[in-house]
């Protein structure tokens, strides 16, 4: 049984945390990310789970690393200033490998900027916000269902790779409403733990690659395996180790246990890219304005597609260049001055031009304003011939 | 009990020896009346954890066979009050420095008090920057050198007890290292007391403070301490001017008035479930 | 099919509200619905706008770039708000707020919406019902059963027979209107 819902991308949050089994949220009111909070304080209680209203940033990520050690599926969600204060924090969890979720619904920055406009100015930022050398999961829904599935699946990502997954969305997807069906009973619906130790307490290694899959298994605190957790340069033993071996070995980790399952983590849609010469790249709510331009595009000739990326980070390299060798043109339109077309621009290597729609004026595109410029993109494909 | 050899057998973790401390310091005596009264309250090594922040004494977590964490600068208490909200059945010990834990973790200090979450804070009071070289911290007295006030120290210094009284702490307590046998009690009471305990052990660090502050030996220090570390039943007794320089020592106050925290949220989640029901029915 | 609404007018009136009933009653409909809001001190102070699409086929872009009924309640509203509309759009304006609009080729509908929220319901918070009501009366976007439920899904436990009231109203208006 379900039931049809006109839900928040906020309040959809809440639910597919909950649905993933996610049991602990410590975090600081900030717009436009609030209604996870509120919504959160609510919820939780009801499932036997805990909120915390912390006394600021730095503590929300602070507790729900610490909740994360004793074993619960923790989460917290911010805004632009708050996730700059959260970075430090983060970067501990990549380090000491610690399963957590953070939600950033983006807006205009940089500082206070505009706390209820739109703005996809911290993408960036998700991937190197944070000091230090590291690799990290980033996923952004478009739409209400989406902000339920890709929650849970943040949440199955940082369990099963032992790392912090950062679901990225924007004030449109996290305040609009839109219709989503959600099942009455969340039964089967919670995400697989991480992955447990199957040595014996006396033999564990709490960052031991005992199966080649990079992802050690961690046990909870107070479950009878007494390990030591450090942000420390730490060898397999997970106690500080300052040896250029030791150093090498950790920063390899942190790249390759993610680049080496790219496969499973990266994850785009393509939309009427099959035969397209102009294909879009845009991903959040800004992927929306691209659905009906491309729609609005093919109904005047042009032959124009939407690549949308749902992982952020790692970057779709193959998938963009899979596109990129069938199209003509690449037209990348995000909200900020155009942060992500220079990734795209890298992955391409010159295939094709990468054209870009940046739109930071704090509203927006509108599909007539981006079919202006697939017009123009396809315009000049004509023109190159 | 037993002895200090037979603690470092059992709760010191193999290969991690020698510690990084320098001769002198204060910090071992205060980890060994630490694992003194874990070992006094029968604790077993699962069902305590160890969480620490930066600096010198934030080092000792991991040392001792416990669940353990060593943090970063100033965020010792959030992960110690996450994990007590995972599981409220494990002892929770926070160990801290000064600077960690009155300067960059301040803010995260008052809170934890005001809350009354079940948290043992340990605040390692050495009244100096140790790992960094001797900086000067929210604790360092007024007019002490500190290789960032090389002209004096110009600022107050907190009373951090006094600080977490205000914040609503219900169990304070003051040690120093020369007073083992009253830091092993206040420890063990703050162990055993359910809500949010701190006790602040006056510490020395020879080689970054004394020397400075030409105070001297190590044993100086601890001759320092002596004289200076009144016993809280004496202290009452005494008038301003004997006061004057020293320090109360003991359990400076208790109260049982107010739930725990993860107590407190218990409830909470009887009432969102209770109104969940309601909503169904 | 495919119809755009954009209700405006001054921070307090329920105007989000009625927004969000209206995205609820289309879902009742079986029909798809997006809606979005202004935000901030603009929705409390000053003039506050609610937008929601309606519409059979999914819904991409969620923001109304030109309304094909515009809900005015206060004048201010209507200066910031109408310039988009054309002729194709229909304005309902309450009528005790509002005079000019600034799209004169509009199909335009004045109502005592307020007028008669204090009439019927003995309050002007009722309103944004009334205003529902003569919408829906005057575009047929959702089921008048949809709409009911969806009001009585929203509202204060205790009101549901004043806001029925307001509903009957706003149908009454909107029908005397044209």
């Amino acid at each position: 049984m379900s039931r049809v819902l006109l839900l928040q991308g906020n309040q959809a949050v809440v639910e597919g945390a909950i649905a993933a089994g996610v049991r602990f949220y410590g975090g600081y009111p900030i717009t436009p990310s609030t209604e996870i909070a509120e919504g959160m304080a609510k919820r939780l209680p009801q499932v036997g789970g805990k909120f915390m209203q912390t006394e600021d940033e730095l503590a929300g990520i602070g507790t729900v690393v610490g909740a994360s050690l004793g074993g619960v599926k923790a989460m917290t969600a911010t805004s632009g200033p708050g996730f700059s204060l959260k970075q430090e924090t983060i970067g501990m969890a990549c380090s000491a490998e610690i399963p957590c979720v953070i939600v950033d619904v983006q807006r205009v920055g940089p500082a206070t900027g505009q706390p209820t406009s739109p703005s996809q100015g911290d993408v960036m930022q998700t991937r190197w916000g944070t000091h230090g050398d590291h690799w990290l999961i980033v996923v952004s829904p478009s739409s209400v269902p989406e902000c339920f599935d890709l929650t849970r699946r943040a949440v199955e990502l940082s369990e099963k790779y032992r790392y912090p997954v950062i679901l990225l969305m924007d004030e449109i997807v996290g305040h609009m409403r839109e219709r989503i069906e959600l099942p009455d009973s969340y039964e089967g619906l919670s995400v697989p733990r991480r992955k447990q130790p199957d040595t014996p307490p006396e033999k564990y290694l709490a960052y031991a690659d005992t199966d080649g899959s990079m992802v050690p298994a961690m046990a909870d605190f107070g479950s009878g395996y007494r390990w030591h957790m450090t942000g420390l340069v730490h060898d397999e033993t997970g106690f500080p180790k300052g040896t250029p071996a030791a150093t090498k070995n950790s920063q390899d980790r942190l790249h390759l246990k993610l680049r080496d399952h790219e496969d499973d983590i990266v994850q785009v849609e393509n939309y009427r890219t099959d035969d397209a010469d102009v294909v879009v790249i845009a991903y959040g709510g800004a992927a929306r304005t691209a659905y009906d331009a491309v729609d609005m595009a093919r109904d005047e000739g042009i032959r124009a597609g939407l690549l949308r990326p749902v992982t952020i980070w790692p970057f779709a390299d193959r998938q963009i260049q899979a596109v990129a060798k069938k199209a003509k043109c690449l037209l990348v339109h995000e909200l900020n001055c155009g942060q992500y077309v220079r990734e795209v621009g890298r992955a391409v290597r010159g295939l094709v031009p990468v054209d870009l729609y940046a739109k930071y004026d704090n509203e927006p595109a509108t599909p007539e304003q981006l079919l202006e410029k697939i017009r123009e993109s396809a315009e000049k494909i004509k023109g190159a011939k | 009990m037993k002895s200090m050899e037979e603690l470092v057998d059992f709760y010191f973790r193999p290969n991690r020896l020698p510690h990084l401390w320098c001769p002198g310091c204060g910090n071992g005596v205060v980890l060994g009346a630490l694992l003194k009264a874990i070992d006094a309250e029968n604790l077993a090594k699962d069902d305590v954890a160890i969480i620490s922040g930066i600096g010198c004494s934030s080092r000792a977590s991991g040392y001792v066979d416990f669940n353990t964490a060593n943090t970063l600068h100033g965020r010792a208490l959030p992960i110690s009050t996450g994990l007590k909200m995972a599981r409220p059945e494990l002892n929770v010990i926070t160990l801290s420095g000064d600077g960690d834990c009155s300067a960059i973790g301040g803010n995260h200090l008052i809170h934890a008090a005001r809350r009354n979450i079940g948290l043992t804070l340990v605040v390692f009071n050495n009244s100096i920057y140790g790992m960094t070289g001797g900086q000067y911290s929210p604790l360092t007295p007024m007019g002490k050198k500190a290789t960032t006030a090389p002209y004096l120290t110009i600022e107050p210094s907190f009373d951090i007890l006094a600080l977490a009284q205000a914040a609503g702490a219900t169990f304070t307590a003051r040690a120093t290292t020369y007073h083992v046998p009253i830091l092993v009690d206040v420890l063990r009471k703050g162990i055993r007391h359910e809500g949010f305990s701190i006790i602040e052990v006056v510490t020395g660090c020879p080689t970054n403070y004394g020397r400075q502050n030409q105070i001297g030996a190590p044993a100086k220090m601890m001759e320092w301490q002596k004289d200076h570390g009144v016993m809280k039943a004496a202290w009452d007794k005494m008038d301003e001017a004997a006061r004057e320089g020293k320090f109360p020592i003991g359990v400076l106050s208790e109260r049982k008035d107010l739930k725990e925290y993860t107590k407190a949220y218990d409830e909470v989640i009887v009432r969102a479930q209770a109104s969940v029901k309601e909503e169904t029915a | 099919m495919k119809q755009n609404f954009r209700f405006s007018g001054t921070g307090g009136q329920g105007l989000i509200t009625a927004g969000i009933i209206l995205a609820e009653a289309a879902l009742l409909d079986g029909l798809l619905a997006v809606q979005s809001q202004s935000y901030g001190p603009e929705a409390r102070g000053g003039s506050s706008k609610a937008e929601v699409i309606i519409s059979d086929r999914p819904i991409r872009f969620g923001r109304v770039t030109h309304p094909d009924t515009l809900l005015v309640m206060s004048q201010e509203a209507a200066d910031k708000f109408s310039g988009d509309c054309d002729a194709s759009s229909l304005i309902i304006t309450d009528s005790l707020f509002v005079k000019d609009v600034r799209a004169e080729d509009a199909r335009r509908v004045d109502l005592p919406i307020t007028h008669t929220a204090r009439e019927v319901c003995g309050k002007p918070l009722f309103a944004n019902i009334v205003a529902l009501g003569a919408v829906v009366a005057l575009t047929k976007c959702v089921t008048t059963e949809s709409l009911e439920r969806a009001v009585l899904d929203r509202v204060p436990k205790g009101t549901e027979d004043a806001n029925k009231k307001a509903l009957a109203a706003g149908y009454e208006i909107a029908k005397k209107a044209v």
